[in-house]
């Protein structure tokens, strides 16, 4: 099947625009008549929530942690994009939009990126009104940092935090619907169904995590913003919660899962200390600002303190191969070098994994002072980590999984290819190609849930009657039996070996031939161990205690099955991409100097996958992209 | 890094089944620990030990592992979140403690956070608390543009420095009158120090003091434990802050 994205067609610049005429509306008096259901209550969840209720909507919220403002978003660390140009160095909606489109190696739809670009101001000002407090300059206005893949400075931060108080900001307007009574919150919730009627999307059945109760929720549009799905790997800078598991179900459902093998892998994170080590702590790419990233010229002086190495044995690779971009080449060029530079046998630390983030320099131009001003609380972060202090000595580093490009399909309207099911931030795969730049996910996020969800849904929404179903239809009594049955198989495995002990041994499956370089061996290894492994977890599998309870381990079990299942799709997916593109990168093509070899003619298409059942083959269907704004070229940052 | 000699160690946890459930120690071995497993790693490795002999592992809250969450929420030998300056449970490493050493695991304790299971707390409360209020009533879209509202610098940083605030309560926990003071006071200051926040700044501290108070949350007597306590270094100065705008806002 060709999938059609439903463009706008037409002048990019007024795209958005027209296409908001377009929609059509639902008059404020039938707004409250529609339910709507919202899970995740991150950037884009807890956005969509809190204007979906404003605007009169019926809202259902839902989240597995104890409270909305706990999503993972608050991990973010160094800020969040937008055109407004403060700076006066060269920036504009358009430049935004041809960073983000070249950034993300040409794999991206180009309507999506340029109203994301447009949007990106409002969101500034939205969250400013809302009194996060973003740094600010001497005079009292909006500071800006810079950040990879960008010659411009148009990064809006707040200190080291900026996901936390963009996501605090996004928590209080949800908390004031939720006061006003137009959102119910519901939770430590867990979707594990989505419920179709008739082809379209109708509710969810969730697993009240306290009572072990299966709950029923139907509406008439559900709205999934549930994250990525990098904890795949095992270790990762994801939270511990994090999993694929809404996303997946619905796949099973129907909706198509699209670029899967499009997963970044972020070049700055603390390295992994040992075996038992349960996640990997990003340090902001922000401190890539001020930091130069090298390793030893030669492979004998990898044990030597660093202090020990003199200058003229210290090779900043990224300065010496990417000479315009240097310390801010883009995450996927970045982790790249560090893992070769490492595989030369010149990387530092235990396992000779890591490469120095050295702040000596910036330290004697700017002062301790000010960079402790600047980094001050991921300074403290690392000590607290490592037990060493980055004042006095490089940090070490090393990239990890981070964000996940791919996600469920979605048109312009950000509704998947099942009717009444959308799909929100990093849970679609829109507008970030096949990699995404730093400070994009949050500006993704609440670009979808404050300005497109709320106008494109009501689109959809006109179109259908209000309260079509309710959960006594057969459908939802279906789902909630089935999700009964899985809990109960889980926990009457009795087997021997743990949830974690399986998660860690997909990790490894998908580490090594599913990471940072893939080749035809490497993932047809992982499409024959994957499915192995499932067989040994679903024969022997230990879980304790009951399903009527709050039990952690059943939690984990349920999100692991989901990882098995989905990490053979992505495994497939890099494998029928025959080429190298972003986070993608296929060792097979490569260009002389080792740089990604995109394949324009053959694959400049989204890859979305249709689930036929498991162990069997899914089905490839393709949106073929196409360039008019940006035109196509080979992506260098020398 | 792995040849690091490995630690012993005795842990007395607080286990309770549900909120019904009287609840009462147990005491574990946590073996061949090293400097580099953070607390709950080294916790992780003693559940795994508990599901293999076919015991239920201890429940506790954890999600990001970094510090920012706000989720986790122990209180170890009778400090919320263990007692290192400003830091959170998933932060706090091994390397503090020795081997040999008996550690005391519990819940949060405070009469607004009941016990859900062993170590995990109900804190919906500091929800309620933030619906009373803890917002500016802007409406999405529709506003200025963010540089039409200058805030100095200063005001700006003492606004951030409340807002650091992740809402983990260790901060109630600390405090012998299980008050939320520190949790409402840094809120309601990041917003009254703010231009935006003021137009409601009055009715704002009115709504969210009386909802710590219907909520069950004790009162300050000025014991400071709850700074103490903050793995986020949020300082008293934002409680003594509130009250000048509770006692404004009785004039407003």
């Amino acid at each position: 099947m060709i999938l059609d994205g439903k463009c706008p067609t037409g002048p990019i610049e007024k795209s958005w625009d027209k296409h908001r005429f377009d929609l059509k509306l639902v008059n404020p008096a039938n707004k409250r008549k529609y339910n709507i259901i919202v899970v995740g209550t991150g950037l884009a969840g807890g956005a969509a929530a809190a204007s979906l209720g404003e605007l009169g909507y019926n809202v259902q919220a839902f989240c597995y942690q104890d409270s909305p403002r706990r999503a993972h978003s608050i991990a973010a660390q160094g800020g969040i994009n937008a055109a407004k140009n403060y700076p006066s160095d060269g920036d504009s909606i358009l430049r935004l939009m041809y960073d983000t489109i070249k950034g993300g190696d040409f794999r991206a739809r180009e309507a999506d990126v340029w109203r994301l670009s447009q949007v990106s101001n409002n969101i500034i000002d939205q969250c400013v009104a809302q009194g996060v407090p973003f740094g600010r300059d001497y005079a009292g206005y909006l500071d800006n940092r810079s950040f990879g893949g960008a010659q411009v400075s148009r990064t809006f931060y707040s200190r080291g935090e900026t996901g936390q108080q963009l996501l605090l900001g996004a928590y209080s307007a949800l908390s004031r619907q939720i006061k006003l009574g137009s959102v119910k919150m519901y939770n430590r919730r867990e979707m594990l169904d989505l419920v179709v009627v008739d082809g379209v999307a109708r509710g969810i059945t969730c697993r009240n995590l306290i009572t072990g109760a299966l709950e029923s929720y139907a509406a008439d549009a559900v709205c999934l913003c549930t994250g990525g799905y990098v904890n795949v790997f095992y270790l990762s800078t994801n939270a511990k919660g994090c999993s694929v598991t809404a996303t997946w179900k619905a796949a099973k459902k129907g909706a198509f899962f699209a670029n899967p093998c499009y997963t970044q892998i972020h070049p700055t994170c603390i390295p992994q200390a040992g075996e038992y080590q349960s996640k990997l702590t990003l340090m902001s790419e922000s401190l890539r600002n001020d930091g130069r990233i090298w390793v030893p010229k030669k492979k004998e002086d990898v044990g030597k303190r660093p202090e020990q190495i003199p200058e003229e044995d210290r090779d900043y690779y990224l300065e010496r191969k990417y000479p315009s971009f240097g310390n801010l080449a883009p995450r996927d060029i970045s982790s790249r070098s560090a893992k070769e530079q490492c595989d030369e046998g010149r990387g530092v630390g235990p396992g000779g994994r890591g490469v120095y983030l050295d702040y000596a320099d910036s330290i004697k131009r700017l002062s301790e002072k000010v960079i402790c001003e600047r980094y001050g609380n991921l300074f403290e972060m690392y000590e607290r980590i490592t037990d060493d202090n980055a004042y006095k000595t490089p940090m070490r580093i090393y990239p990890a999984p981070h964000y996940a490009m791919g996600g469920l399909w979605v048109d312009y309207n950000l509704m998947s290819n099942v009717p009444g099911l959308f799909v929100l931030g990093e849970a679609n795969f829109s507008v970030h190609g096949a990699n995404r730049l730093g400070a994009s996910a949050l500006m993704q996020g609440l670009s979808d849930g404050y300005f497109v969800i709320p106008y494109t849904i009501g689109g959809y929404l006109a179109t259908v009657k209000p309260g079509g179903t309710n959960t006594d239809h057969a459908e939802f009594k279906k789902s909630a039996e089935d999700v009964n049955s899985t809990t109960n198989k889980l926990l009457s495995i009795n087997g021997k070996k743990t949830v974690t002990e399986f998660h860690r041994d997909l990790g490894k499956i998908m580490w090594n031939n599913v990471g940072m370089a893939r080749s035809k061996e490497s993932l047809t290894e992982a499409i024959k161990q994957i499915p192995v492994l499932r067989d040994e977890f679903w024969k022997n599998l230990k879980v304790t205690g009951t399903g009527a309870e709050l039990n952690q381990q059943l939690e984990n079990a349920g999100r692991v099955a989901d990882f098995l299942e989905f990490g053979e799709l992505m495994a497939r997916d890099s494998l029928h991409r025959e080429e190298s593109c972003g986070g993608h990168f296929r060792v097979e093509h490569q260009l002389p100097d080792g740089e990604a070899m995109r394949n324009d003619a053959d694959f400049s298409y989204v890859g979305a996958w249709e689930f036929k059942g498991v162990g069997k083959e899914p089905e490839l269907h393709k949106e073929p992209l196409k360039f008019e704004t940006i035109h196509l070229a080979v992506r260098s940052y020398k | 890094m792995s040849e690091h000699k490995t630690m012993t160690l005795t842990l007395i946890v607080w286990r309770q089944k549900n909120a019904n459930d009287p609840g009462k120690f147990e005491t574990y071995t946590a073996k061949e620990i090293t400097e580099h497993h953070s607390f709950l790693e080294m916790l992780d490795v003693v559940n795994e030990d508990l599901i293999n002999t076919g015991k239920e592992p201890i429940v506790f809250d954890h999600d990001c592992r970094e510090g920012i969450c706000g989720m986790c929420s122990q209180v170890i030998n009778g400090a919320p979140h263990g007692g290192q300056d400003r830091t959170t449970v998933c932060q706090l490493h091994m390397r503090k403690f020795k081997d040999g050493d008996t550690i005391y695991i519990e819940p949060w304790r405070a009469r607004a956070f009941p016990i859900v299971k062993d170590l995990i707390v109900d804190r919906a409360a500091l929800d309620t608390i933030i619906q009373a209020g803890g917002y500016t009533s802007c409406h999405t879209g529709g506003v200025p543009d963010g540089n039409t509202i200058m805030i100095p610098k200063p005001i700006a940083e003492e606004a951030t420095d409340a807002a650091e605030c992740i809402g983990c309560g260790a901060c109630v926990a600390g405090c012998p009158n299980g008050a939320a003071m520190l949790f409402t006071g840094a809120k309601v200051s990041q917003l009254a120090l703010l231009p935006q926040g003021r137009p409601e700044a009055a009715a704002r501290v009115k709504n969210m003091t009386e909802a710590m108070k219907e909520c069950g949350f004790g009162n300050c007597t000025n014991h400071y434990e709850c700074q103490v306590a903050c793995p986020k270094g949020v300082n008293v100065k934002f409680i003594a802050r509130m009250n000048r705008e509770f006692l404004k806002a009785q004039f407003a």
